[in-house]
């Protein structure tokens, strides 16, 4: 079983769509006993980073999430992901999860608009668990204007967009995507079929 | 590379897919959920879908055809069409929609904009502008299905927009909707010089010349389309096919 996080913010329903319609059992949850006996989480998010972390503070999910962190697979999208890091710079400065090393800042996105939305073709810089089945030139859905900028050995997946986008990391058990697999057809049901084959 | 999206759309009246021919009769062409998995299929990016519904009891029914349609299809979901408060947003948004398209209720209560925005983020907050070319070059926006000139400037609305949070722009060219000549460069590029957020060109496609032309000679982030596709004449695939033979960067399935 797998527990999507239900902080009160983000699109949960569409992770909860693609994962029923991949037969992944799920259940949504924002309690700590749930997540414990959980097979593996995953943290979605659409919104700002500092909001974010004072929902998840405010319900008591920090010590849980950190916990199920290190011991099963876990999963970060979008927002959910930058939140993985030590630092967010989304209006203010404000410490993240601490889970990945790296921090979360603008964008370059030279020449290019902001917010970085649509789908964009991928780069595979490092195979991991994740990208099984995916291809360099496979295109995934972004919407975002801030990234995660973190130690190569991090990241698996990157984007071009004015500049290096990270797309996918990876660290142990500990995933994060800034782009958002439940939106982008075939390739992101890919990513979170893998996903759940780790959690079986 | 960022990839040029193309995305059908679909009109819908009492939860069935509806075409207008000749702006004459209205004839229903069948169930939503079928064709939005068709086009997902074909490499469609998103699809719209625009209730275009009066009555209270059809509006119950798109939010069933939005919910059918997000356990199918998984690229992006926008529903617009008679959208006026926070929680017609919300309502939408918690069924599986995933952006929200403000039109007439933005125009009077641009506030709406900005609160839908600070609770749900931009990112799900489009603004469609139906703007008509006037006869001193200057552009209207038309609300109310295109039946009142509200007077107001489309690249001043534009721009007040993006500064009130919304994400995105559906662009319809009244000039040009309909005729099958050609989306409406001129008034699609004004608009993307004004703002920075994405575009949507909408109204006018008949070919496969006219996607080329919007992508070449505007900024225009997305086409949208209608007609075209529901009765078979073009497929996603062939406006793709056509696209990349004229070099320009979309998304294959």
């Amino acid at each position: 079983m797998l527990a999507i996080i239900d902080y009160g913010a983000g699109n949960l329903f569409s992770v909860a769509n693609a994962l029923k319609f991949l037969e992944i059992p799920y259940t949504i949850t924002n309690e700590s006993q749930t997540i414990d006996a959980a097979d593996g989480v995953i943290l979605p998010g659409v919104g700002a980073f500092p909001e974010a972390m004072q929902m998840l503070a405010h319900q008591q999910l920090i010590a849980p999430l950190k916990k199920a962190a290190a011991e099963k697979p876990f999963l970060g999208i979008c927002l959910g992901m930058q939140m993985l890091f030590d630092f967010g710079y989304e209006f203010t400065k404000t410490a993240g999860l601490g889970l990945l090393s790296g921090e979360v800042r603008q964008i370059e996105a030279k020449g290019q608009k902001i917010p970085h939305m649509g789908w964009n073709s991928i780069t595979i810089t490092q195979d991991c668990p994740l990208t099984y089945g995916l291809h360099d030139g496979d295109f995934v859905y972004y919407v975002h204007s801030y990234g995660a900028y973190t130690p190569k050995d991090n990241i698996a997946i990157t984007s071009d967009y004015g500049g290096t986008v990270t797309g996918l990391v990876f660290h142990d058990n500990l995933y994060g995507t800034q782009f958002h697999p439940e939106k982008s057809g075939a390739v992101g049901l890919k990513i979170l079929q893998n996903f759940g084959g780790l959690v079986r | 590379m960022l990839a040029k999206r193309i995305i059908p759309c679909l009109d819908v009246r009492d939860g069935k897919v509806v075409k207008g021919v000749n702006f004459v009769g209205i004839k229903e062409v069948g169930d939503p959920v079928d064709y939005a998995i068709l086009y997902d299929k074909q490499g469609a990016d998103e699809i719209v879908f625009l209730d275009i519904t009066a009555s209270h009891e059809g509006r119950s029914t798109m939010v069933d055809v939005v919910r059918r349609t997000a356990e199918k299809v998984f690229v992006p979901l926008t529903v617009g069409g008679g959208i006026r408060s926070i929680d017609d947003f919300r309502t939408l948004l918690r069924c599986g929609a995933d952006k929200v398209a403000v039109n007439s209720a933005a125009v009077k209560n641009p506030q709406l904009l900005k609160e839908a925005a600070d609770i749900f983020g931009s990112q799900c907050v489009v603004l469609a502008i139906d703007g008509r070319r006037m006869d001193d070059g200057s552009y209207h926006v038309y609300i109310n299905g295109g039946r009142i000139d509200t007077g107001i400037d489309v690249l001043w609305w534009a721009q007040e927009a993006e500064r009130l949070g919304c994400g995105e722009i559906l662009l319809t060219s009244m000039n040009a909707d309909g005729t099958k000549e050609g989306y409406d460069l001129a008034m699609t590029e004004a608009v993307c010089q004004q703002v920075s957020i994405p575009v949507i060109a909408s109204g006018g496609c008949g070919s496969l010349k006219d996607f080329v032309d919007v992508f070449n000679q505007t900024s225009a982030d997305a086409a949208l389309v209608a007609s075209l596709f529901h009765f078979g004449q073009l497929t996603v695939n062939d406006v793709k096919d056509y696209l990349r033979q004229n070099h320009i960067a979309v998304r294959s399935v």
